[in-house]
């Protein structure tokens, strides 16, 4: 089973971290996992994307085709991935506007926000995004998930990580709960 | 004599260049010097471009390296900090380090190479039979220059100076005691060190712009010339149309392959129990 | 599981560089091979090493040149516009016999064409790049493990066979994370250039023309032998004459072509009974692999040959596949290169198609599916 993940915004919001903990999550739970992206030449701003493929066994494409979760944290990701999605579930930051012309199944979700207001910390986003979509897909173990984070985010800022994380995985338990 | 004989591939000679030239008086100044100073041949490396003074290393019994035109800074670079312990010397031409090594030149002496770099400009292009270089004084004639250039010079030692070198000369091939004793400064200074030896090329420069001979020439040198010291005490109009030779520069700066290796001690002392293997990736491409 | 690490390809080949005895850089940024020299610049200080940011990549290729004369096995890396800028070096390393790695991390030219974005456009221009007939050996790595296995392999010819070896890496190889478990240094072979004893008597480009490699003594050893990138003869010393040079460059492409059947390297997949045989290499592959799966679930005979050795192409093993085929394809990330090759090596035994994509974005696995099921209608 093959599991495509694109993780979209723009650039300097720090996606691809959150891809790379993504993939090392499902390496330490021992599936495999490739990532891969695409840039700009802009180091911020610009558009920006991430793409974890996530398998028990063997992946071959390291891209996605299909992806099963799109997540869009800018109107400008949101309508250029937006409109490729098939069979997968588009999880949005709730700050930007639905376009009705984009048909695939549809989440919206408080990442920024929670981000900058509960947390206190707009640079977290990424990692709130991430619990999402660990939440959300349950591809990989929350407490992995976590372990991951830990390995890779600057000592210091263990705490405030791993309270973004947790806060991710408590939108994605109600986006789920309002999904069904 | 006997004692700087033995630095050459007698074998290898006669050398290629033209009755007159001034290439040989001044590589036979730079052997005397390393003679002077009793270096070591098996610990010197001389490294070339391409031109008529590129030629050199191919007489002198040293490792040496004749590499692409305009390039031996950045060949000798990779030898001096690979083995910081060789002396290493560039013997190049004024369109070689001037003109296609330029960015070489000015970022050899940037980082204070330890590197002896003796340009041998005599203002023209003599292997490809007289064009006129970046040093060629504004109006003289070169084959590529048959009214008589337009391009301004450079001033190659204000150039290195500017550019970080912590020794630069200049001699000429008349002032032959001069020059020896400048190359000699250079090859003990720790840092990068240039000597402009202004050499005469009859065959092109002279016969072209109708100086006459090899010994013609030579005057024209010796009546161009003015030592530094002797400038000092000049008045500025008396300097018209003359060029400045003797010791141009000489500060001490810090050597880029021992601040190199300070470097790496730091290194290894903050990562004393570092056993090889995998880091960490950077997260900066995002 | 215990080993088994997320990993990029630019830090691979890295790591393989290091596994492999890297001892000095020297490069110029440039997207989007520039983790490697990154990587470097922290790693080598650890071991003793030396890393050097040159004034540009001529530079850089040179300081390398330098750096493997005096013993060190030594590494650059760059892209397409750096890469051409190597080349009149490239040249010098060959026919001087110098040892040293390029990593080319490709993307879309020409000129800067799209820094960020997919190609495989330096197929030819790691071929013939640099001016003259020239010995080199291009090895192209096809997932990020391969990136890590090839780059010591690249070491390994370089020293062995005293040539400069390219690795010829793209932007997508170069940047996906994959998991890897690296094998253990006492796993890795590793080669070491062949020295003379001692001085005395050493003619230093001293070889059996029929392909034979010359033993290579250090700078700074006592040999004081002479290099240079005019045609020579035993000694090193320059020489004009026609026989000279002519007996130099051939030995020098003998020496090459005597490897290939010990450097050569490939991986197929489903090529025993295959009607429709995919040629494809580096990033491409991996779309053409999973196309060939696809097309396979679909009950039509499709297969995969995967160089791994670019120059010299694996010739012979291609051959006896492509030739029991119906049709080849060839799908590369540029308008017709590698495909030149496969036509030369298949010989008209089946008809070669061509499949380019310039637009910088990987194939999609149903582009080359599409393809292969193209002549099944």
């Amino acid at each position: 089973m093959r599991t495509e993940f694109r993780l979209s915004g723009s650039g300097g919001q720090g996606l691809l971290l959150a891809g790379i903990v993504l993939a090392e999550a499902a390496i330490l739970d021992d599936k495999n996992a490739v990532q891969t992206q695409s840039y700009g030449p802009e180091a911020r701003g610009g558009s920006s994307k991430a793409e974890v493929v996530i398998s028990e066994t063997d992946i071959d494409y390291p891209k996605a085709t299909d992806p099963d979760y799109l997540l869009a944290l800018t109107a400008d990701a949101y309508k250029t991935y937006g409109k490729l999605m098939g069979k997968g579930l588009i999880i949005v930051d709730s700050s930007v506007p639905l376009d009705p012309e984009i048909k695939a199944r549809t989440t919206a979700v408080p990442i920024l926000s929670t981000a900058s207001d509960v947390i206190g910390k707009m640079v977290v986003a990424n990692i709130v995004a991430l619990g999402v979509l660990g939440g959300v897909s349950g591809i990989v173990k929350p407490e992995t998930l976590e372990k991951a984070v830990l390995n890779r985010v600057p000592k210091g800022t263990e705490e405030l990580n791993i309270k973004a994380l947790k806060a991710g995985l408590e939108i994605a338990s109600k986006a789920r709960e309002t999904q069904v | 004599m006997s004692d700087s004989l033995k630095y050459f591939r007698q074998n290898r000679l006669p050398h290629i260049w033209c009755p007159g030239c001034g290439h040989g008086t001044i590589t036979g100044a730079i052997i005397r010097a390393i003679a002077k100073l009793k270096l070591d041949k098996n610990r010197i490396v001389v490294v070339s471009g391409i031109g008529c003074s590129s030629r050199a290393p191919g007489y002198l019994d040293f490792d040496t390296l004749h590499t692409t035109h305009g390039r031996a800074l950045a060949f000798a670079t990779g030898i001096k900090l690979s083995r910081p312990d060789l002396k290493v010397i560039v013997m190049t031409g004024d369109g070689d380090a001037t003109a296609i090594g330029g960015n070489h030149f000015i970022h050899a002496a940037r980082r204070n190479i330890d590197i002896t770099t003796i340009v041998m400009n005599n203002a023209i292009y003599g292997m490809t039979s007289g064009q006129y270089s970046p040093m060629t004084p504004v109006g003289m004639l070169g084959t590529t220059a048959p009214y008589g250039t337009v391009e301004r010079p450079f001033d190659l030692a204000k150039m290195a100076i500017a550019s970080g070198a912590s020794y630069v000369a200049r001699a000429t091939s008349y002032h032959v005691q001069l020059l020896e004793e400048v190359i000699e400064k250079a090859l003990l200074n720790k840092g990068f060190s240039v000597v402009e030896a202004v050499s005469q090329c009859p065959t092109y420069f002279g016969r072209k712009n109708k100086i006459g001979s090899a010994v013609d020439m030579l005057n024209m040198f010796k009546e161009h010339a003015v030592n530094v010291k002797a400038a000092a005490v000049m008045a500025p109009e008396k300097l018209e149309g003359k060029f400045l030779i003797g010791e141009l520069h000489n500060q001490s700066a810090p050597e880029f392959t021992e601040e190199y290796q300070k470097l790496i001690e730091g290194v290894r002392r903050k990562f004393d129990n570092f056993q090889g293997g995998v880091r960490e990736c950077a997260q900066n491409s995002d | 599981m215990t080993n088994a690490k997320l990993m990029q390809g630019n830090e691979a080949c890295t790591l393989g560089a290091l596994a492999a005895g890297l001892e000095f850089f020297a490069g110029y940024p440039i997207t989007p091979s520039t983790e490697i020299a990154e990587l470097c610049s922290e790693e080598l200080p650890k071991i003793g090493g030396k890393f050097i940011q040159m004034e540009d990549e001529i530079g850089s290729i040179a300081a390398i040149i330098g750096a493997s004369l005096t013993g060190r096995k030594s590494m650059t890396a760059t892209s397409g516009p750096g890469f051409s800028l190597m080349q009149e070096n490239l040249g010098y390393a060959s026919l001087t016999e110098v040892p040293i790695v390029i990593i080319n991390v490709q993307r879309v030219g020409p000129s800067t064409g799209m820094p960020t974005s997919l190609a495989q456009g330096d197929v030819m221009q790691a071929r013939w790049g640099t001016h003259g007939d020239h010995p080199v050996v291009v090895l192209a790595p096809g997932n990020v493990k391969e990136c890590f296995e090839l780059t010591v392999k690249a070491f390994n010819i370089a020293e062995d066979y005293r040539v400069p070896v390219v690795v010829l890496s793209d932007e997508v190889i170069g940047h996906m994370r994959e998991k890897v478990v690296l094998p253990e240094a006492k796993d890795i072979k590793v080669s070491t250039r062949a020295t003379p004893e001692a001085p005395g008597g050493y003619l230093p480009y001293k070889a059996d023309p029929d392909g034979g490699v010359p033993l290579m003594a250090p700078f700074g050893a006592g040999y004081r032998y002479h290099v240079t990138g005019l045609f020579h003869d035993d000694t090193g010393f320059p020489s004009n004459k026609g026989e000279v040079a002519d007996v130099l460059l051939r030995r020098l492409q003998r020496k090459v072509e005597k490897a290939e059947p010990v450097i050569r390297d490939y991986a197929v997949e489903s090529v025993d009974d295959c009607d429709v045989l995919v040629v494809a290499f580096g990033s491409s592959a991996m779309s053409a692999l999973s196309a060939v799966r696809q097309a396979r679930a679909k009950g039509v005979k499709a297969g995969l040959f995967r160089p791994k050795t670019i120059w010299p192409f694996p010739e012979e093993p291609l051959h006896d596949i492509a030739t029991r085929a119906k049709r080849v394809i060839v799908a590369e990330m540029n308008l017709g290169q590698l495909v030149l090759e496969i036509e030369r090596v298949v010989g008209g035994k089946a008809p070669v198609e061509k499949l380019g994509k310039i637009n910088g974005e990987l194939f999609k696995p149903e582009e080359i599916l599409a393809a292969i099921m193209g002549g099944q209608r």
